[in-house]
């Protein structure tokens, strides 16, 4: 097999500014040919009052329909996908996405129903919501679900909610929320803006979360422990139960983010190891396309004692068998977005869900957890971890080249070359790049990138010019950065 | 990153563990981040700050500092009111990476109580918290 891109020929045929629209067509060229109008026309300056009228004409590209077909044709010749190329990018579990779920999803009983068409006509669909809800809960070892949530961010706000509902509701009102320096930092911002004070609690070298120092913090004001777990540097906290236990003896409750429960489908449950309420990040654990910010789903699963928060409306099964919206939930934190939820991505994650099966999900877990594993084991001697093994689904490491000063960042501009899509890089620790191959990728895949890895190590050392000017094969260059971020010119303009 | 071992560290102000430094002047503390920090963030693009007015506790957020690389959050070091901000950082974060210490400062704090500083390190123990 070959990954290694060649894109010398695009590099020389395709300018660097592509062109946009406006740029290229001619006058008159047009896509479509209407037919003469046979409905009465009307003067407009009697129709529409004057200031609503224009004077000029708006200025739109004009070209034909191939045209336009070419140029959008060649922009998504030049995106990254997983469907291309391998994508270790960590955290975000860029696995392969089953192209079942696609023709699942563009079934017309999913693909074609209205929100407020009539629960008789769309029990197929109620009853998949209600099916994902359970197999949800059983997968988190969690008393119920809610489907509604946008993508995992929104999960935690939904979450953190329904904790505040949950403090209320036994008079109390705690201000603080605690996370380890780990967490994804839309912990943080969740907490701020559900009106909290988040707290950061240290890690030990290890990268486990240190007990004295979330002791010291929890306290009667503290609402919740956000936890990642496994978390961001790819280590599964073996103290969770203790953690649990510190917590719920303040009084306060445990969120589990879920963002890497591709390590532990099947393997362990969030509420058997004492997590209260977490959320999924079902397009990346349960497989739907996804980066550049959607689309996802972030259900939230709850223990018993938050149930009666959840959000309404939710599916239920009545005695018949058939499935229907009840809304009727009087402790309720109420409608956390329209209608109800993504559905095409829920779809997905259920036919993820049913078409591997217990056994398969459990196997997912395995072979994420497996690759992680070996490709650090792998690379180990050339590249420096910070965090001792084993890893979960994913690993960091921190490459180490003081002698040529080659650093993260180079060695992700050079992986591009490779036709390897850049791990995550300096998070969460400084220098870092963050690995997560997923359980998806052959040996063939894997074995491909330790070689590509030992080659960039070398070339760091022998070559660092080579690294440092890298990338060489894209059709532009390494980009300015910094002046994109301190002057965004992100909009084509007239003229 | 031999730099870690020959930076300069001032010794007129304290220094956090999360790489912010105070300078006490009177009742009033500039707060800033090391050059060790900026060096780290490599080069930085917002500096979000907080409005003058705004009360903060020891180890509250102040803002935010923002790079290429990384979002940091700035925590403060003392309890008070913020009674300025450094404006020229909003045109100009990169003042901080040239100037951390002098030009880039970020927030002036009049502080209820200095003592609260004492909890922080000095710029020998600051070094050498780098330098591990």
């Amino acid at each position: 097999m070959t990954m290694i891109v060649d894109q010398d020929q695009d590099v020389e045929t395709a300018a660097m500014d592509h062109p946009v629209l406006f740029e290229i067509g001619s006058p008159g060229a047009c896509g479509a040919s209407l037919s003469e109008s046979d409905v009465p026309t009307v003067d407009r300056s009697t129709a529409l009052p004057p200031e609503l009228i224009a004077t000029t004409k708006p200025n739109l590209p004009e070209l034909g329909e191939l045209d336009v077909v070419r140029h959008y044709k060649r922009l998504a010749h030049r995106c990254f996908s997983i469907d291309g190329n391998f994508y270790p990018l960590g955290s975000c579990t860029m696995k392969y996405n089953p192209r079942v779920n696609e023709r699942v999803a563009a079934m017309p009983g999913f693909a074609n129903v209205h929100p407020y068409q009539d629960e008789s006509q769309t029990q197929g669909l109620l009853e998949m919501m209600y099916r994902l809800r359970c197999a949800l809960a059983e997968i988190a070892g969690l008393a119920e679900v809610t489907l509604q949530p946008a993508a995992g961010a929104h999960g935690e706000m939904t979450g953190l909610m329904m904790i505040n509902a949950y403090h209320r509701s036994r008079s109390e009102t705690r201000k603080k929320v605690l996370a380890p320096d780990s967490a994804h930092g839309t912990n943080p911002a969740t907490c701020a803006m559900c009106g909290h004070e988040a707290i950061t609690v240290k890690s030990l070298a290890d990268g486990r979360v240190d007990l004295a120092d979330l002791r010291e913090k929890v306290d009667g004001d503290t609402a919740a422990f956000m936890i990642t777990n496994p978390n961001t540097v790819g280590v599964f906290d073996d103290q969770i139960a203790d953690i649990a236990a510190i917590v719920h003896d303040a009084g306060a409750l445990i969120y589990l983010d879920g963002a890497n429960m591709n390590a532990i489908l099947g393997k362990t449950r969030p509420g058997d190891f004492g997590v209260d309420v977490m959320h999924y990040n079902t397009h990346k654990t349960f497989s739907t396309p996804h980066g550049g910010g959607g689309p996802g789903a972030g259900p939230v699963a709850v223990a018993e004692h938050l149930r009666e928060f959840l959000p309404v409306p939710q599916v239920i099964k009545r005695e018949d068998g058939t499935y229907a919206w009840c809304s009727d939930k009087e402790n309720t934190i109420g409608k956390v977005r329209s209608f109800f939820g993504q559905i095409g991505v829920l779809v997905r994650a259920y036919t993820y869900i049913r078409s591997l099966g217990c056994d398969g999900l459990k196997d997912v877990a395995e072979k994420a957890v497996l690759s992680a594993n070996y490709l650090a084991a792998r690379l180990k001697d050339k590249y420096h971890m910070p965090f001792p093994p084993p890893y979960a689904h994913e690993f960091v490491t921190v490459p180490q080249f003081s002698k040529t000063g080659i650093t993260e960042n180079d060695i992700a501009k050079r992986l591009i070359d490779y036709g390897i899509h850049p791990p995550t890089m300096s998070w969460p620790i400084h220098h870092c790049l963050m690995i997560e191959p997923t359980e998806t990728e052959s040996l063939a895949t894997l074995d491909l990138f330790v070689d590509v890895m030992r080659k960039i190590a070398d070339e760091a050392v022998n070559d660092p010019d080579v690294v440092r000017a890298a990338p060489h094969k894209t059709p532009v260059r390494r980009l300015d950065e910094v002046s994109a971020s301190r002057k965004p010119n992100v909009r084509w303009r007239f003229e | 990153m031999e730099t870690r071992f020959t930076m300069e560290v001032p010794t007129d102000r304290k220094y956090a563990e999360t790489h912010e430094w105070f300078l006490t002047e009177g009742t009033v503390v500039t707060v800033g981040i090391s050059q060790f920090a900026a060096d780290e963030l490599t080069d930085i693009t917002f500096v979000e700050l907080p409005e003058v007015g705004t009360e903060v506790s020891q180890g509250g957020s102040l803002g935010e500092v923002e790079s290429v690389k990384a979002t940091s959050e700035l925590y403060s070091g003392v309890t008070g009111e913020v009674i300025e901000v450094n404006e020229a950082l909003t045109d100009h974060p990169e003042l901080v990476n040239d100037s951390a210490f002098e030009d880039g400062w970020m927030v002036k704090i009049k502080v209820t109580s200095a003592q609260e500083l004492e909890s922080l390190m000095s710029a020998e123990e600051y070094k050498s918290f780098v330098a591990n």
